[in-house]
This record gives C-alpha cells, structure tokens and sequence, in this order.
C-alpha cells in the first residue's frame, strides 16, 4: 500500500469512528419499558356483537386511546395496532399502572337519557308494565345517591330513550358545585345544544338520565329549559373520578368496547438495576475475550480487539440511526453478536496461521486468507440472519429488541472483519511489525 | 493429531441418542407427574406473574404461609410464590386484574410494611394460545428458509446434514430445560432461535472447508477423509469460536440481572450442543448421505 493511501484508510477509519460517537450523542437511545420502567397494555377489541366494522371499530379505539393517553400526560407513549383487532399501549415511566388501566380500559359511553321517576306502586314495577306505561324502550334501573363514591341512598328510575351521547359534546371540564362538591362541567356543540334545549323544555319537572356505561351515575330533575347547551353532571365524584371523567369526555367513546388482554409493568428500580448488571456481565465478558484473543493470537489478536472496539461503536451508532428502542434482550442481543465478530476474525486468523505454515509469506499469507475465509463468513452469518430475520418476524415487544440488534451486530461485524481487520493485517505487514513469519508475535506455538 | 469423525460415527450418534431419550424421557414424565411437559410461563398459559420487594425488616423468607393466606382471601391459593434472594417474592397465579392486583399489594402493606411493585405481567389466556402457534411458525419458517439458502449455496443433502443437527440441538435444549423444570416464555423461544441461528454457523464454517477441499480433491480422495481433514483444519476455530461465545454468556449468567439469567443459560446448553454436533453430528451425516445416495463412481479411494 502506498504511503497516502494508508494515511486516507486511517483517516477513513477515525472518521467513522467520530461519526459513530457524533450519531450516539445527537440520536441517544430511548430506552425500552423493561428498562425505564413502565406500562404495556394489549387491548382486544370485542366488536363481536357490534354492529361496527372490525377495521373501523379498531382505528376508531386508537384514535380514541390516543386521545385519552394525551389526557394522562405521558412522555413518548406508544400505541399501534398489532393484528386485526389488537392494540398494544405503551406507556414509558407512569406511576399508577393501575389507573392508567382503567382509564384506557372504560368504554366511558356517556348518554343523557329521557327519564321519569318510578312508581311508587310495586305492582307497576315488572318490565311488561313498564312498557305499557312508558313506551316501547322504557326500562328500569337504580340511580344511587352518594357522596365521593360511595353509595347513599338508591331510586328507581324509568329510562325511556337516549337523546344525546358524548359525540355531541364540545368540551369538558373540571370543576366544582355550590357546596365545593367535584363536578364535571359539558358543554355540547351546536347540533347537541339545539336537541338539549328541546328535550329540557319538554322534561321541565322530571328527570335526565346521565349514564356513563350503561350505569346511571347522576338524574338531575329539570327546573326550566337549559338554552345555552352547557351542563354539570354530578355523580358523587371524588376528586379523583372526575378527572378521570374529564379525561375520558374528552377523549370521547370507544366506539366498541375493549378487554385489557395483557398486562406488564416494570417498576423503575428493576429494569435500571438489570441494565446495569447486564452491562456489567458485557464488560467482564469482552475483557475476557481482549485477553483470550491477545493471549492466543498475539499482535493479530490485539489488532481484532481494536477492531472490536470499533465494531462496538459502529454497531451502537447503526442502532441510533435507526432509532432502536433499548431493551434487556436487547442488550443480550448486542452482546451476544460480540461473540459472532469475534468469529469471523477467528476463521481469518485460523486461516492466516495455515496459509504461513504452507510457506507463505506473510502479506500475501494475509491476501489468501481474506479470500479464502470470505465464503464460509458470508454463508455463516447469511444463516444465522435468516435465524434472526425469523425472530423479528415473532417479534413481541421485547423480542423484536433482541432480534434487531442481533442482526445489526452480524452485518457489522462481517463489515468490520473483512474491511477493518484486513487494513489492520495489511498494515502489520506492510510495516514490518512483525520481522518475520516466525515472529513470536504471530501464533503462540506457531510452527512448532 | 487425527481423529477418524466420521467412522466412529455410531459412538456420536449413541451419546446423541442418549441425549434425546433422556430429554423426551424427561417431557413424558413431566407430562404425566406434574401435568405439561414443560414449565410453561404465562406467556404461553394466559396467568399473572407479581414480583415484590419487601422490607428488609419484614423477613418475607420467613412468612411465605402469611403472604398465601392473603392470597386465600382473592381465590388465590393455588399460586406459587417463590422466594428471590432474600427480600423479592414472586406470585405466579390466574389472571388477577389491575384491582385485585391493587388490592393483595395495599393488603401485604398493611402487614408487612413497605411493599414495592417491581414488576407484574398479566396474559390472557387467548395471547398465550397465540405465542404457542407464532413460536412454532417462527421455527419452521427459519428452518425452511436455512433449508433453501444452503441448497442453493451447498447442495441440497449439505442442507438436510445441517437442519438435521439443528433440530438435533433444539430438541436437546428443549429435554434439557423440560428436565431442569425450569420456566419456559418468550424468552426460551427467542433462545431457541439463537442456538439455530448459532449451530447453523458452526455447521457451515466447517461445511465451507469440507466443500473447498472436495473440489481441490477433484474426488482423488476418499469423500470420509476429507470431511475427517475439513473438520480437523477446523477444529481450533470451532474451540475458539464457541469459547469466545462462551465467555460472554457465562458472564450473562453469573452477573446479569434475572430476566438475562435463564436466557443465558439457556443459550450455554445449546451453544455448546450446537459446537458438538457441527463437529460430530452433521459431517457424519453428510458422509452416510453421500454414501448412500452419492454417486458410486466418485468412491475410487
């Protein structure tokens, strides 16, 4: 090689090695759930019974899960839809997994529904009489008096039919009543105000049914005809339940209902202190490696270990760039192609050692080498991508973590083994490290 | 130094057969005494696992009967808890939702002190159903998909020797870990298609060899010796190879937090497995496939 030649090699090397510290600095890694700690859900959608269409019902839950997830003011949430009629949430450090899940989980259909108070004749009470009193749709149910949260004092009520739901909503709010009760304030658009307005004007001294999910939580009796379109629904909130209300109104109704199929929480302790520990084992395995190599390969051996070096800087900033969330598997994943870069510098230096035995000398030992070790690096690390390939097919969460730096390791690492280690080889021989094919830095037992 | 791989080959395919008979010995046992073949997680069941430290003070090791009798009160006596160190317990149960969840953690509080959720996985059983059909789709597709690149790359009996010794070192895994009882999820799949992705790079490196020194033989040479000659110009990269692995993963196991430990180990069987039977399994398959099928007139040795 000639003088300026190398000097650009090197040069080219250092560049990319900055280039690799420049990418991990302006595009870190976000770390995985298992590691910050944090939510997953899996939602299902059941739209079984519904009259909604599966593709509709499920873009429809996100979008609605997207909008509550906004209300909970999570940091770098995570919702995508897996399959037809899943949808997988992720929420990075939350500290009450459980209200989260609840939130998510409600349908939080709201209904104003036209009602009467019940008879006082239990005669009356059966669903046959009912009907014939009250219309075709009229059914009972229970309103509960209570005070935050807790039920007081229960009435029958006569449902009769619904005439707004949360779609007609504008907004809502937090707020409290007269007696510094938590209350939720609604105002309904303009479409929803109009049909407000003439509902209370036709129910003046009866009651509006407001139900949350099929349950009445509050049927307030109408004093005069409410123009404006704003109104309070009071339910025995504690403060609690009516934020949780707000968020939900807000983010409006699932159009379906969904089930909470599955749950992971990791608190913040676990995930940093695994992390740590597993970075721990990383170090004491490629310290071991760096002596194994050196001990065993000498000069070559020490000049892999450079290489690995740079492997690891490449490999990390590969994985920057494509913006990979960093989970424990992963850091396996990582660690574990260590070994498989290792690999392909063993099979080059095995192979090296041979080509000096049958009398090579040593710069062309090191071009026969890099030839003949090439197709058995390929065909290797070909299978073994198909192996990881499949994985990231399988890829749950974490998994996916696994799969995607292990295969960004193996094509580093074949990058790094025939263009690094090769420039190092050439460059040993080419200055004279080593005096002669039986230098005693080459193989120990060399020749022997 | 020479080693004759490929005509001893009954003594490899004995301690071969040893090794499957024991792991399918050890699923038929499980199956009968303990009811399933393998300790299979939740991921694969549907269920809920809860890890929880508690105070130093509070001396759980010694209370477990306490924490089950919490439990009894939400229907859950029939969950294992198991001690981890000295102050984490784990509960593995049915599916317990985030308010019963709620309600064991302030209940083991009110007794025994502090009480911090570290981490608590819940799976439906639908999802568990689901991993299990993923889980074997992701195994054949990476067998077929190996299958083809080595038929193209090789020739088609090199790739039916390779996929045989790869299965051989999966099913192994799987005995081994079904006789240890140890807990198999997502992970233990993940591991399984690490050691394939591993034993198949054993295989082919010595493969590679085997296929250059057969063309520069130009089938002078009898097709055993030079797969006993490959496998031996091999021989230090394999031991070397799978030591360097080794390093990192015995390090995984010693020092590497919970969730890397069973993988790790996991990963130790089958690496090792998979440098074994690239070495003694698969070239002598090779071989008594040439033979049998090979065409007679390159057999002149």
């Amino acid at each position: 090689m000639g003088d300026t030649k190398i000097k650009l090699k090197v040069l080219g090397v250092i560049l990319l090695v900055a280039a690799s510290v420049f990418i991990y600095y302006s595009l870190p890694f976000t770390m995985g759930l298992d590691i910050q700690g944090g939510t997953r859900l899996v939602l299902q959608v059941e739209s079984g019974r519904s009259s909604v269409p599966a593709e509709e019902a499920l873009s429809g839950v996100i979008a609605v899960v997207r909008n509550r997830v906004d209300g909970l003011g999570v940091a770098e949430p995570i919702i995508q839809r897996k399959g037809d009629s899943q949808v997988i949430v992720e929420l990075p450090g939350i500290k009450d997994p459980d209200h989260a899940i609840k939130i998510l989980g409600e349908t939080a259909q709201l209904e104003f529904v036209e009602a009467e108070w019940a008879p006082t004749d239990e005669k009356l009470l059966t669903p046959e009489k009912i009907r014939a009193l009250y219309g075709e749709n009229a059914r009972l149910a229970k309103v509960e008096d209570g005070k935050d949260g807790r039920a007081a004092s229960e009435r029958l009520i006569v449902l009769k039919s619904t005439v707004l739901t949360g779609a007609d909503l504008k907004g809502a709010w937090p707020s409290v009543d007269q007696y510094g009760n938590p209350v939720v304030d609604i105002e309904f658009n303009s479409k929803g105000a109009g049909t407000f307005a003439n509902v209370t004007e036709k129910s003046v001294g009866r009651p509006i049914a407001i139900m949350l999910d099929k349950k009445v939580i509050s049927a307030p009796s109408v004093r005069e005809p409410i123009p404006s379109g704003k109104a309070q629904i009071s339910g025995g909130f504690t403060a609690q339940q009516m934020h949780d209300l707000v968020v939900q109104l807000r983010g409006g109704a699932l159009p379906v209902p969904v089930s909470v199929v599955e749950t992971k929480i990791v608190g913040p302790t676990l995930g940093r202190d695994s992390l740590d520990k597993s970075i721990f084992a990383g170090i004491i395995g490629v310290i071991t490696i760096v002596l194994f190599l050196t001990a065993y390969y000498r000069l070559p051996g020490f000049l892999a270990s450079v290489a690995l070096g740079i492997y690891f800087f490449l490999t990390i900033a590969v994985l920057c760039l494509f913006r990979t969330t960093l989970t424990l598997p992963g850091v396996a994943g990582f660690l574990l192609s260590i070994g498989m870069a290792v690999d392909a510098n063993i099979i080059i230096f095995e192979r090296l050692k041979e080509e000096l035995k049958s009398g090579k000398k040593l710069r062309m030992a090191v071009e026969a080498s890099f030839h003949k070790a090439f197709s058995s690096i390929l065909d290797a690390n070909v299978t073994t991508l198909i192996g990881a390939f499949t994985l990231f097919w399988l890829g749950t969460g974490t998994i996916k973590g696994f799969a995607v730096t292990l295969s960004a390791g193996i094509i580093v690492s074949m990058f790094t083994a025939i263009v690094i280690t090769r420039f190092f080889l050439e460059l040993m021989s080419d200055w004279n490290m080593v005096s002669d094919e039986k230098s005693s830095l080459l193989y120990r037992g060399f020749g022997k | 130094m020479k080693f004759d791989i490929v005509g001893k080959f009954r003594l490899w395919f004995f301690i071969s057969a040893v090794m499957l008979g024991v792991g399918i010995a050890a699923l038929a046992y499980n199956s009968f005494a303990r009811g399933k073949a393998m300790n299979f997680g939740i991921d694969f069941t549907g269920g809920t696992v809860i890890t929880l430290r508690f105070d130093q003070k509070a001396e759980i090791g010694r209370k477990i009967g306490d924490v089950r009798s919490i439990l009894s009160g939400f229907d859950l006596r029939e969950s294992v808890i198991q001690l981890v160190g000295e102050n984490d317990l784990t509960i593995r149960s049915e599916p317990v939702d985030s308010d019963a969840r709620a309600g064991i953690i302030s209940e083991l509080q009110s007794k025994f002190g502090s009480v911090e959720l570290l981490e608590a996985d819940t799976i439906g059983p639908v999802i568990g159903r689901e991993l299990r059909k993923q889980a074997f789709w992701a195994l054949l597709l990476a067998t077929i998909g190996i299958l083809l690149y080595v038929s193209f790359r090789f020739e088609f009996k090199y790739a039916v020797a390779a996929i045989v010794a790869l299965w051989h070192d999966a099913i192994i895994t799987v005995g081994i870990v079904a006789l240890l009882w140890r807990s198999v999820d997502t992970v233990f799949v993940a591991a399984l298609l690490t050691i394939i992705g591993y034993s198949i790079n054993d295989t082919i490196v010595i493969f590679d060899r085997i296929r250059e020194n057969k063309l520069k033989s130009r089938d002078q040479e009898d097709f055993g010796s030079v797969i006993n000659g490959s496998v031996m110009q091999t021989l230090a990269r394999s031991i070397n190879t799978v030591m360097t692995t080794l390093f990192i993963n015995v390090a995984l196991l010693i020092f590497g937090g919970a969730t890397l430990k069973d993988f790790a180990a996991t990963l130790l069987i089958g690496f090792s497995l998979g440098a074994y039977s690239s070495i003694f399994i698969a070239p002598p398959l090779l071989y008594l496939t040439e033979k049998r099928f090979g065409k007679k007139k390159k057999r002149r040795a």
